[in-house]
């Protein structure tokens, strides 16, 4: 097989976050993991092209990066497109599912990515593409390209895929009809005794959607509200005083504002190891607008700033947990009589 | 509540209901390469985008 394969700037070579700006670019042959996929895929294979682009520029320009992608691909008259894997790089994760698809529909060849289970880019992609979980750690990139592979020599020798644990695929949600020897009462029977007995079971639907959630009424009178700032960009005062993690936060911290006019970047640090923090540092303005906010008090757009922000970190974040974090800042904001919140994602 | 985030999807993927585009995920509500005034003016902007969502119906409210 011809392979095209996608990189991150991290797993490209280029740098870490500093370089997540960084628009695509593309090499010939394979680069870092793409040596070990084609190891894996054996000598009849081999990576052609490497696409690096940093996670930024991607997330920020996904037109130019599909057109460069598309372009390329049918350059090389590839026969197939593996992006990643990406683990639990969001960013990453949702750039690799969008390419697979477009790679799929626009050119018609297979496509195969892999990613951690929490991974944004799997509740956006997995009904379209088959995922591989790649689990949360660099450790497992050998197994995962192993598993993408098996996939991809399937796809491209145009078979069926099977169900999803057979295959190591992350399940898509598709329900397909099949003959089974057991009845539909026979099979809850056996199941709901092996949980009385506390043993292991397999559960035939599990559901995996998000729920939804209703919108609050819109502000009647915007200019009598108190209005709260929160970020999930994790600014914190210097020292982080409540040592909120930078990663899988499972604390939520809030800071006084009440006597500033903006916000100055040596009262700062970010707990957040997801993305290039400077600009946040050198004016954190730019994440929790202190400035603006209180411009528009003093013209009487808005009633009230609060007199804290809250903050916390994003990365990596269960979503049980950001759920929790969730409650727990909207009932504290509730108890102190604010009407409505601005927050800012990093 | 009112998301302002330069990842829209992903904010509409898990159900955020009043969303304002960022700038950019280094600086959601600014960009270094603007000069100070003009920077500012930008993040003015973009957060009465964000009072404005505060203020709207959405489907469903």
């Amino acid at each position: 097989m011809q392979v095209v394969h996608y990189l991150n700037q991290f797993f490209g070579g280029l740098g870490g976050e500093d370089v997540a700006d960084a628009p695509p670019e593309v090499r010939d042959g394979a680069v870092g993991p793409g040596r070990l996929l084609e190891r894996v895929m054996g000598q009849d294979s081999q990576v052609v092209k490497t696409v690096i682009c940093g996670d930024n520029y991607a997330a920020e320009n996904p037109e130019i990066l599909k057109a460069f992608v598309l372009k390329e691909v049918a350059a090389c008259k590839a026969d197939l497109f593996v992006a990643g894997p990406c683990f639990e790089a969001g960013r990453y994760g949702a750039a690799a599912g969008a390419l697979c698809v477009d790679v799929g529909t626009e050119i018609g060849i297979p496509a195969v990515t892999g990613m951690a289970l929490e991974n944004p880019g799997v509740d956006l992609y997995r009904q379209k593409l088959y995922i591989v979980d790649s689990g949360e750690s660099v450790s497992d990139m050998a197994a995962t390209l192993t598993k993408m592979t098996a996939i991809a020599v399937k796809l491209a020798a145009g078979q069926e895929l099977g169900a999803p644990a057979e295959n190591n695929y992350i399940p898509r949600g598709i329900l397909r009809d099949g003959f089974v020897d057991k009845s539909a009462a026979e099979r809850m029977v056996e199941m709901l005794y092996a949980k009385t007995q506390g043993q292991a079971f397999q559960s035939e639907l599990t559901v995996t959607t998000f729920p939804s959630v209703p919108a609050p009424p819109p502000v009647i009178d915007i200019s009598n509200a108190r209005i709260a700032i929160v970020t999930d960009g994790g600014l914190v005062p210097q020292g982080n005083p409540d040592n909120i993690a930078h990663t899988a936060a499972t604390t939520w911290g809030s800071y006084d504002i009440s006597k500033a006019a903006d916000l100055h970047g040596e009262d700062y640090e970010v707990s957040h190891r997801g993305y290039d923090t400077r600009y946040v540092c050198q004016d954190p303005d730019r994440l929790v607008p202190v400035d603006v906010m209180r411009e528009l008090e003093g013209e009487g757009v808005i009633g009230k700033v609060h007199e804290e922000f809250i903050s916390t970190s994003g990365l990596a974040n269960p979503l049980a947990n950001s759920r929790r974090l969730g409650q727990e800042i909207a009932q504290k904001l509730k108890d102190s009589g604010v009407d409505a919140v601005v927050l800012t994602s990093a | 509540m009112c998301q302002v985030t330069s990842v829209v999807p992903i904010a509409k993927m898990v159900g955020s209901n009043r969303i304002v585009q960022g700038t950019g995920i280094v600086h959601v509500l600014g960009d270094a390469n603007l000069p100070p005034e003009e920077e500012k003016e930008l993040r003015r902007k973009t957060v009465l985008q964000a009072i404005e969502a505060l203020k709207a119906e959405t489907p469903g409210s």
